[in-house]
């Protein structure tokens, strides 16, 4: 039997899923093919779309810098009005805020450091760095991530507008030492004793403060929940610092897209790699490796969203630089010592790997010519950006998604 | 009685810990003295292979004989160090036969255990040597871990009396009626300085005898006394790949050459290395063409190595020295022995000795001859027991444990723990606070940090080198601010910050040369974790700047410091509403801005 649809999206990050959902919404037969199951329990949950501009101003107003960006940015391709119109979706779909203002906001995260984000989970909102209201950390004795004294001093030498105070308890729940985010999460959904055993601890050291951050493990289904009963023994807000893997709010919000997804009618399948394609001008079928042998899954049209080098969407040898499905043209210095520079932090060439498109996303040859007719790509395997400076990856991900599975599916073919 | 002779001792790497080891273990009083943490120099930059001698059984019997009666002491002394791998010379075809039976009869004749394995059997070892080769010798070598060898010597000096000095710099060497009198030093200060001993300031530190085992860095010292000492440093790459390929140590059967050596080491294996004669040992250039050539010649003996991942590379230099008269042209013709120049003697400049040369299997024996020197100097008449006494550490390291019920951790991240610590382990490990696994690679948990803390401060490079946290596939992609975090139960957030940074650096460092395949990959994880993430890139709190390090100490490997770079100010907040320069009042607070804000400044203006 042969696996047909009319847009196939390759790839399960907020790209793929974004753009597979633009796709089923405008009424096309969509399907999602995703290698792994979870992409974005690496990420912190927070949504940015620009933060820095490319010689490193911190913009409170992340749209009007997109038109200076230079050529080669994938939101040069989308422009500001594709952007604003992706988030329009994606406020649409999940229970993200920050849609009421144009404006980044500041959020602690677990380093202790302020990013800039446009869009955070309910669960992120009090913490926001511009109010004005005292706040305290929590943090937990056997949590190694975030060590909430040191985070509040952290907070007061970047200078934010309030007073932070940190305090270590010790968590309540009989958890082992090196016990899992989930744990944590499932502890406190499932058990009064211990929400009100743990308030019982922080409360004494509460001061003048008017909102409490924790860890981000306050509950897995029920996250408001959790934090809505912490909040009502506290008489605080109650918010979650945003953190590194494995993310609790970064699960949280692909399980949101993938219901979305579900929502609109797409089909999903995960577990198999894409291993290659079929077809010459046009690609005609994606080949999914199921338990080794290459099953042919047939598309009129289909949207590349594997990711960048740190999902595997972009390759490397010493010397080569590769997108390993459809091999499409990635350039890069030649010289593999071009590729980093030496500080840590440097304005490394390698962020910017990725393939470069024409205006319909459609990744382009070494001549400056179409890969392929019906060949869009979106999200990080997207070269000319550097996402973790700039602090863009979701935007643009979400603007280059929605912007490709819309192509994908108002095309004729 | 007459208070002891007061000896200082240059270098804190193999030698200069194992000096004033033996030196404070016969009544001396000694102080040692190292400008970066302990292992700065050569020591901490090298393979980690504990000769059999095998390797010099052909060109150098007595360097060879010398290799495996160390060998034999260490596996002793030093137990929690070592571990017994095993080592195999491997002949290709086109590798000389006749040359084989050289290296085996070498080993017989120097007492080295030596054993002819056929093919089949050498593979059924190491499964993953390639198909065609021919036979092989199977010899004594063992990996041995540089960082704990020498932490422990030190930590032995300070039991029996000595005071360790480390990120101390030598600025001057005494010399009073042409006689050396001492030394004057700088002692180290900030956040990222080791805090143990002296912090900052200078002092001066009167001796009656100074020892000079800085390796090749002797001739600088030297120059301070006025006397010349012609090290002849030359480099070497060590590339770490990221699982051990093979479990053995693996020598190509052939004469000394570039790319012949892989030793296993903990979870990685090092594969080795080049020799290039450089003239300054803390400015040579790292290049491309040493990492190819080792992954390239060393897949002759291992085909998979050629797609490996590698984790990071570095590089060492070599303190080889020959008496200037020898005139080698190439540096791998100059011995690989040690050299005792005693100033007095040799240039009427008395009150130092300098040691030159040598390699980390004989440290020992090359601290006892000095000491021995010393001794006479002073006529003092006391044995030396080092080679009986073991290290801290290694004491009673015998008996089997059931390290999970003891320790309350899980098996593997316990057994691996036990291993690091030896007999200190009960010290470190019985706690009764929550103990987590902090780096999960290494399986490094927070008692064992702690403790690392407690000797090295906030040198957190001294720290991973104590614990192996970090150096695990993550590269401290994942741990790294963890780590960090453990500082903050006894050092103020600036001081974690910057340590934490110099961490990140140092990482980012080795790095660089095994930027391709998984390990770009990730590499970009680390990036984006640390840069998206953690905003640690562009930190407001950073007043410095972006990616400046409040210290970054310069590293043997010719670090590249970090141009400065301007301030983060931002468009729409360069108004510096406090530290970072952050007008927070630009940014969203929120729907209901307006009751939560201070100043509700409006967008834009």
């Amino acid at each position: 039997m042969a696996i047909e649809s009319e847009v196939l999206v390759v790839g399960g990050g907020l790209a793929g899923l974004t753009a597979a959902l633009a796709s089923a919404r405008a009424g096309a037969d969509t399907r999602l093919v995703s290698h792994k199951q979870s992409t974005l329990r690496n990420a912190s949950g927070l949504v940015d779309v620009l933060g820095y501009s490319p010689d490193g101003e911190l913009l409170s107003d992340p749209y009007a810098a997109i038109p200076d960006l230079p050529e080669s940015h994938p939101y040069r391709t989308v422009g500001v009005e594709g952007v604003r119109e992706a988030l329009a979706v994606f406020d649409s779909v999940t229970d993200y805020e920050g849609g009421h203002t144009d404006r980044n906001a500041l959020v602690p995260t677990h380093g202790g450091t302020v990013k800039p984000t446009a869009r955070y989970p309910p669960g992120a909102a009090a913490g926001l760095a511009s109010r004005g209201d005292d706040m305290a950390l929590v943090g937990f004795e056997a949590t190694t991530d975030f060590d909430a004294p040191r985070a509040a001093a952290h907070l007061r030498a970047a200078g934010v507008p309030f007073d932070v105070r940190g305090v270590t308890v010790e968590f309540p729940g009989d958890l082992r030492a090196d016990a899992a985010v989930t744990r944590y999460a499932n502890v406190l959904e499932a058990e009064a004793s211990v929400r009100r055993e743990l308030a019982e601890r922080v409360e004494p050291h509460l001061g003048d403060a008017a909102r409490v951050g924790f860890p981000a493990v306050l509950g897995n289904e029920e996250a408001g929940f959790v934090r809505e009963a912490l909040a009502d023994r506290l008489g605080a807000d109650v918010f979650e610092v945003p953190s590194g893997p494995p993310s609790l709010p970064g699960l949280r919000l692909e399980d949101a897209l993938f219901d979305a997804l579900t929502d609109a009618g797409a089909r999903i399948e995960t577990g198999n790699p894409v291993v290659g394609y079929e077809g010459d001008r046009r690609v005609e079928s994606v080949l999914v490796d199921r338990k080794g042998a290459e099953v042919p899954y047939r598309a009129d049209r289909v949207v590349l969203a594997t990711g960048g080098l740190v999902g595997k969407g972009i390759e490397t040898e010493r010397g080569a630089v590769r997108e390993p499905v459809f091999d499409c043209h990635v350039p890069h210095p030649e010289d593999r010592y071009d590729w980093f520079e030496d500080d840590a932090f440097g304005d490394h060439a390698f962020a910017r790997f990725g393939v470069t498109t024409d205006d319909g996303l459609r990744p382009l040859d070494a001549d400056g010519e179409p890969e392929f007719e019906n060949l869009r790509a979106a999200g990080a395997v997207l070269g000319g950006y550097d996402f973790a400076a700039e602090k863009s990856g979701a935007g643009v991900s979400l603007a280059t998604g929605h912007l490709a599975g819309t192509a994908a599916a108002e095309e004729t073919p | 009685m007459a208070p002891p002779p007061h000896v200082a001792v240059v270098g804190g790497g193999s030698t200069g810990a194992g000096v004033a080891r033996d030196l404070a273990m016969r009544g001396f009083e000694v102080t040692l003295v190292e400008k970066g943490n302990l292992t700065h120099g050569t020591t901490g930059r090298m393979h980690g292979l504990l000769h059999s001698g095998g390797r010099y059984a052909v060109s150098d019997t007595s360097s060879a004989a010398e290799c495996i009666e160390e060998n034999r002491v260490l596996r002793d002394i030093a137990a929690h160090c070592v571990e017994e791998t095993g080592g195999l010379f491997v002949k290709r075809p086109e590798d000389s036969e006749a040359y084989f039976q050289k290296k085996l009869e070498g080993c017989r004749e120097c007492g080295i255990p030596a054993e002819v394995l056929s093919a089949e059997e050498a593979r059924a070892m190491e499964p993953h040597l390639a198909e065609d080769i021919e036979k092989a010798i199977s010899v004594p070598d063992a990996a041995i871990d540089p960082f704990r060898l020498v932490v422990a010597n030190a930590a032995s000096a300070e039991e029996h009396g000595a005071r360790v000095e480390t990120h101390t710099e030598v600025t001057d060497v005494l010399v009073e009626d042409g006689d050396v009198v001492g030394l004057e030093v700088e002692h180290g200060s900030g956040p990222g300085k080791r805090v143990h001993g002296t912090e900052g300031g200078t002092e001066e530190i009167r001796a009656d005898h100074v020892v000079n085992a800085t390796g090749a860095w002797a001739g600088r010292l030297g120059e301070m006394a006025g006397v010349e000492v012609a090290v002849r440093p030359s480099k070497g790459v060590m590339t770490v790949m990221n699982t051990r390929q093979v479990d053995t140590v693996i020598n190509r059967c052939r004469p000394k050459g570039d790319a012949d050596i892989v030793v296993p080491h903990e979870t990685a294996c090092i594969l080795g290395t080049t020799d290039e004669e450089v003239s300054d040992p803390e400015d040579y250039p790292e290049e491309e063409w040493e990492v190819d050539l080792v992954i390239e010649t060393l897949a002759e003996l291992i085909p998979m190595l050629s797609d490996a991942r590698t984790l990071r590379s570095f590089w060492g230099v070599r303190p080889l020295y020959e008496p200037p008269d020898v005139g080698s042209a190439d540096p791998t013709d100059i011995t690989r022995d040690f050299f005792l120049l005693d100033h007095a003697e040799r240039d009427g400049v008395g009150g130092m000795t300098s040691i030159v040369g040598g390699k980390l299997t004989t440290y020992r024996m090359m601290a006892e001859k000095i000491t021995d020197h010393v001794c006479e100097r002073f006529g003092v008449d006391a044995a030396c027991n080092t080679a009986e006494v073991p290290l801290p550490g290694s004491e009673e390291f015998s008996v089997l444990r059931n390290y999970m019920d003891e320790f309350g951790l899980r098996s593997p991240v316990g057994r691996r723990s036990v291993e690091r610590l030896g007999s200190r382990a009960d010290d470190v490990l019985k706690t009764d606070e929550p103990n987590p696994v902090v780096c999960n690679c290494e399986g490094v948990t927070r008692a064992e940090l702690r403790d690392a803390i407690d000797d090295a401060g906030t040198d957190l490079n001294a720290v991973r080198l104590r614990t192996r946290a970090s150096m695990g596939n993550c590269q401290g992609g994942f741990c790294a601010h963890r780590i960090a975090n453990e500082l903050s139960q006894e050092y103020d957030e600036p001081a974690v910050r910057a340590a934490w940074d110099e961490l990140l650096q140092e990482r980012w460092k080795g790095q660089r040369h095994a930027l391709w395949g998984e390990q770009l990959s990730q590499a970009a994880l680390n990036y984006a974790l640390h840069a998206t993430t953690q905003n640690r890139d562009r930190d407001p709190a950073d007043t410095a700047g972006v990616g400046t390090p409040a210290e970054y100490p310069a590293d043997a490997a010719g670090a590249n410091e970090p141009d400065a770079d301007e301030g983060t100010t931002g468009a729409n907040a360069a108004d510096d509403e406090g530290a970072g320069g952050v007008d927070f009042s630009a940014f969203d607070a929120g729907p209901d801005a307006d009751s939560l804000t201070t100043d509700g400044g409006q967008h834009g203006d």
